[in-house]
């Protein structure tokens, strides 16, 4: 009876662990979103073997933000007051946006 | 310039920032972080557009296509760079019981954007009716 009370009261009213989460959602989506663009591209002129490892390394940079944001996930769902985000875990979303767009500068020159 | 140089430097030795200040309630680090995110999804949704104009505007001339879409993805990469100098520099400041940093990043965004709203509203009333 006092365990549900019990983690009422230590629940943020704020929802704050919740919202970074679905942030993380929000964000995966508009990455995935970018890099189906993305193979879509490639594979899209001709299915060569060039085309293929395009669309090969567009998968590789999907799944390491994938990675990233589902560790972060777990962790923010792990602990009530949920530790600040590693600047690795930043700097690898950036590295991965970056990424993409450096795929598009190649795909468009 | 030398204030970004030493930002640059604790991108890459993250540890650093956790050795100054002491650490601030864990619902502002969220709200920076959710910020961080939102940063990375504009930076995301300008490089999707990069890829869409390449994409989806193949009657235009590739100058142009290509002007357009490099500009894009230009903004695209700024927008991500600078959402992670920006969260560094938010979790230094609120470490330190820093005022956060100001910035006139959001402005020239919004501004440019508008900009480029406004020339293609020029472009779609006259320059395709001039063309064709």
């Amino acid at each position: 009876m006092t365990g549900p009370a019990a983690a009422v009261r230590e629940r943020d009213p704020g929802l704050q662990p919740e919202r970074t989460r679905l942030a993380w959602r929000r964000t995966t989506l508009a990455c995935t979103v970018v890099a189906v663009l993305a193979a879509k591209q490639a594979v899209h002129d001709e299915i060569g073997p060039a085309g293929l490892i395009a669309a090969a390394l567009c998968l590789l940079v999907w799944l390491g933000f994938l990675r990233v944001a589902h560790h972060r996930i777990r962790t923010l769902g792990s602990a009530p007051r949920p530790a600040p985000m590693p600047a690795r875990a930043a700097l690898t979303a950036t590295l991965c946006t970056i990424a993409l767009a450096a795929f598009a500068v190649a795909i468009v020159v | 310039m030398t204030e970004f140089v030493r930002g640059l430097r604790l991108w890459f030795a993250p540890q650093r920032v956790r050795e100054e200040g002491e650490t601030p309630d864990y619902r502002f680090s969220l709200a920076n972080e959710r910020t961080f995110l939102a940063w990375i999804r504009t930076a995301l949704a300008l490089i999707g557009g990069g890829f869409a104009v390449d994409q989806f505007l193949p009657g235009l001339a590739w100058g142009v296509r290509a002007g357009m879409a490099l500009g894009l993805l230009a903004a695209g990469v700024l927008c991500a760079l600078r959402a992670v100098n920006h969260w560094v520099r938010c979790e230094r400041a609120m470490r330190r019981g820093e005022d956060l940093p100001v910035t006139r990043f959001p402005t020239v965004l919004s501004v440019v954007v508008a900009v480029v709203a406004v020339v293609m509203v020029v472009v779609v009333l006259f320059g395709w009716e001039g063309g064709s």
